[in-house]
């Protein structure tokens, strides 16, 4: 395989704050490549954000320290000073956040701010900026895009206002994509045109995506490969099709059979996770998830309450963090998946 | 919970005709009425004594408004609400004040619902103050009972909102509704803020107070697999009008509208490998103004079959089958394309697509422009046979 667009090594992200250190990012490692869309799942404050921001170099580095590598086209943006970033954002990494509304200025023309981001990065007329908003407005299928253009951000609807978003992240057609939480403000038939609309634009230009959500259908829908984190680690990580069919770690079993959905037996009682996230300041000792865990009994000697389990392969791509041995957890997760009972898949189509 | 308990005795909540307008009042210094915003535009709902009606829709939809005005929290602009044999569509606050012991609300925020002043104790203990109400063994036991029944420490009892998770403060929010044994809860998406982990445990708890309480919830949602967890009928609204209302397995089995099966298409399902045969109906352009709603049904700009007759003439809103409501002119007979929905009975149910190509049909479906109808019944006064779902036992 070629080189990986992005490669994530060892990135930590801490803020210290008046209550005390908050390690919101434990060491998150990931390879990404061109065409590619990998997910970040995780609740909030599993630190999935952090992490791309972290990428994004959005975390100022007054307020928090951060180690390890995000290596970008070569480039290591952890480290790389202001100047050379502002060129890369926007640029050649882009990023889609989740509410249009407060990521859009109220006082200025859609136009204006899709001009301005042309004009950051290309050496063009503002005439020809404001063609090539046109074009990439109409491109994310606004309608009557040359009259459109000079709307401002309250006179769009939400979906709307999330397409220009998309538009400005795209018009310098960048390499990389973050899109943190794209659809979580949207109604779900929004929902399914504006992902249709990411996964069209990334055929097209060959785009990686870093798809971060903790809606674990529209993991299903875009991703290639899937990160599951939990109190700031990476608990699980695996190609789309083996998280869903076999997932390992007890975190990711409980959320698969946490929520509702379509296909299955709505007079199934739902099996929740019991307890609350983790504390970011004062985490549990030894696996993070291990109060929440119904099975760490399977595990002798205390182990899941005072060691960090390590990130290991179970296979080439897929990586649990968990002491259960694992021909219990291939057990576990066969007896938790027959127990969820969903339709077999497929069909005629 | 199964469709079979719920008990056909006098509904708890009984809705008829409801409209709720608001004016739009020009800018200036005369504010004069220029027009009216339709959010709930004549909807008819009934609720019997504990039983869960799911009201989904989109944002915009009316959902919510017609909530808070059925518990009077708006003010109705006509129709009636009858709540346990009363009616109480024109109660002053003070005529409401022994309603509320009947009917009560759990609202979408946790953070924003509960005052960050008061302690937990006082949040729950003050439907009770309110109400001039003794428990017996005094008001702090009562909300020591509640705190445990809905899950929380009774020893936390003096802590602060700030003090909890998301989780754990709606279950605060709960337990306030609780503490007067309503047997009415309007529940405004109550699990669309919490954690993907922590929404089951909430689902399962007002399951279980159901069970327990007899208690009828009117379960204001926008995520259709969160209200067939836990609904026994559904109603859909889009526009301020109710488009589709059955009971949960011919909702959701058995769609008729076309909005139904748009809203269904469209939920991403947490199966990678189910996600390639799935057809998607994708509606064009965005929801019309409820100022100025369309004419005749007000689904058409963005229905993929709609007519002309769809322009002129307002689909009412008939009972296709027992207990199915549908206000189409021309409703559909199966499930959208690879959408599976599994049925309680434990069969699956993938019914073949109906029309022929749905994506191509609708993708580019100007706003505005009605399209021919699609070969599909229409309900010239004969009422659809069942279609292709004789294998449900």
């Amino acid at each position: 395989m070629s080189e990986p667009i992005l490669s994530v090594q060892d990135l930590r992200v801490t803020f210290p704050t008046e209550d005390g250190l908050v390690r919101a990012v434990n060491g998150v490692s990931f390879d990404l490549y061109a065409g590619k869309t990998l997910a970040i799942v995780g609740e909030s404050g599993s630190g999935k954000s952090v992490t791309a921001q972290a990428i994004m170099g959005l975390i100022s580095r007054r307020a928090a320290q951060i180690t390890g590598k995000a290596v970008f086209q070569g480039q290591d943006v952890v480290t790389m000073p202001d100047r050379q970033l502002y060129r890369l954002r926007g640029a050649k990494i882009s990023m889609i956040f989740q509410d249009p509304m407060s990521s859009l200025h109220p006082y200025y023309r859609i136009g204006a701010q899709l001009v301005e981001a042309v004009r950051a990065h290309q050496q063009v007329s503002k005439a020809q900026a404001r063609e090539q908003a046109i074009e990439m407005l109409r491109m994310v299928g606004i309608p009557a895009a040359e009259r459109r253009v000079d709307d401002y951000p309250h006179q769009l609807s939400g979906g709307m206002r999330q397409r220009v978003m998309i538009a400005m992240a795209l018009i310098n057609s960048p390499s990389l994509l973050i899109a943190d939480e794209p659809t979580t403000a949207l109604d779900v038939t929004v929902q399914a045109s504006i992902l249709d609309l990411i996964a069209q634009i990334q055929q097209t230009h060959d785009t990686a995506i870093i798809m971060i959500t903790h809606d674990l259908g529209v993991v299903a829908d875009v991703a290639d490969d899937v990160i599951v984190m939990y109190g700031g680690s990476v608990v699980e990580s695996a190609p789309v099709a083996e998280i869903f069919a076999a997932p390992q770690m007890p975190y990711t079993l409980g959320l698969l059979a946490s929520i509702p959905r379509l296909d299955r037996d709505p007079d199934l009682r739902l099996d929740p996770i019991p307890g609350n996230p983790p504390s970011l300041i004062s985490p549990p000792p030894g696996c993070a998830f291990n109060p929440r865990c119904g099975y760490s009994r399977l595990v002798p000697d205390d182990r899941c309450q005072q060691e960090l389990p390590e990130l290991l392969a179970v296979t080439a791509d897929h990586r649990v963090r968990c002491h259960i041995p694992a021909t219990d957890r291939e057990q576990l997760a066969r007896e938790a998946l027959a127990s969820l009972a969903t339709a077999p898949v497929g069909g005629e189509g | 919970m199964s469709t079979s308990s719920v008990s056909t005795s006098d509904p708890i909540l009984q809705v008829t005709d409801l409209r709720t307008y608001f004016p739009v009042r020009s800018s200036g210094v005369v504010r004069k009425v220029i027009g009216q915003v339709k959010a709930v535009d004549g909807i008819n709902l009934h609720l019997a004594p504990g039983e869960t009606l799911g009201l989904v829709g989109e944002s915009g939809c009316g959902k919510s408004t017609a909530g808070r005005t059925i518990l009077r929290l708006l003010e109705p602009t006509s129709g009636s609400i009858v709540v346990n044999g009363t009616d109480i569509t024109t109660f002053s606050r003070r005529q409401m004040v022994p309603i509320r012991r009947t009917a009560q609300m759990i609202f979408q925020d946790p953070y924003n619902a509960l005052n960050p002043r008061h302690t937990v104790g006082t949040i729950i203990g003050s439907p009770m103050k309110v109400q001039r109400l003794q428990p017996p063994g005094g008001v702090r036991a009562a909300v020591q009972e509640l705190m445990a029944r809905v899950g929380l420490n009774p020893e936390h009892v003096n802590r602060y909102p700030n003090e909890f998770s998301g989780g754990q403060r709606q279950r605060i929010g709960i337990a306030r509704a609780l503490a007067l044994r309503p047997k009415l809860i309007v529940c405004d998406e109550p699990v669309s803020a919490l954690d993907v982990s922590i929404q089951a445990q909430i689902l399962n708890l007002l399951q279980d107070l159901q069970d327990e309480y007899q208690i009828a919830y009117l379960f204001i949602a926008h995520d259709l697999a969160v209200v067939r967890q836990v609904a026994h009928r559904v109603a859909v609204m889009y526009l301020g009008h109710v488009m589709e209302q059955a009971s949960r397995d011919d909702l959701y089995l058995r769609p008729r509208h076309p909005y139904t099966h748009a809203l269904m298409s469209a939920i991403p399902v947490p199966d990678p490998t189910a996600q390639g045969t799935r057809e998607r109906i994708v509606l064009a352009g965005d929801l019309p103004s409820p100022i100025n709603p369309p004419s005749g049904c007000v689904f058409r700009t963005r229905c993929f079959q709609a007519a002309d007759r769809c322009a002129t003439e307002v689909p009412p809103l008939v009972e296709l089958a027992p207990g199915h409501l549908v206000a189409c002119h021309f409703p559909l007979t199966s499930l959208p394309a690879g959408v599976t929905v599994r049925a309680d009975s434990g069969f699956v149910e993938q019914q073949p697509m109906v029309f022929q190509s749905p994506s191509e049909v609708v993708t580019d479906v100007p706003i505005g422009v009605p399209q021919e109808p699609m070969e599909t019944g229409t309900l010239d006064g004969t009422v659809h046979p069942e279609h292709g779902d004789g294998s449900r036992s």
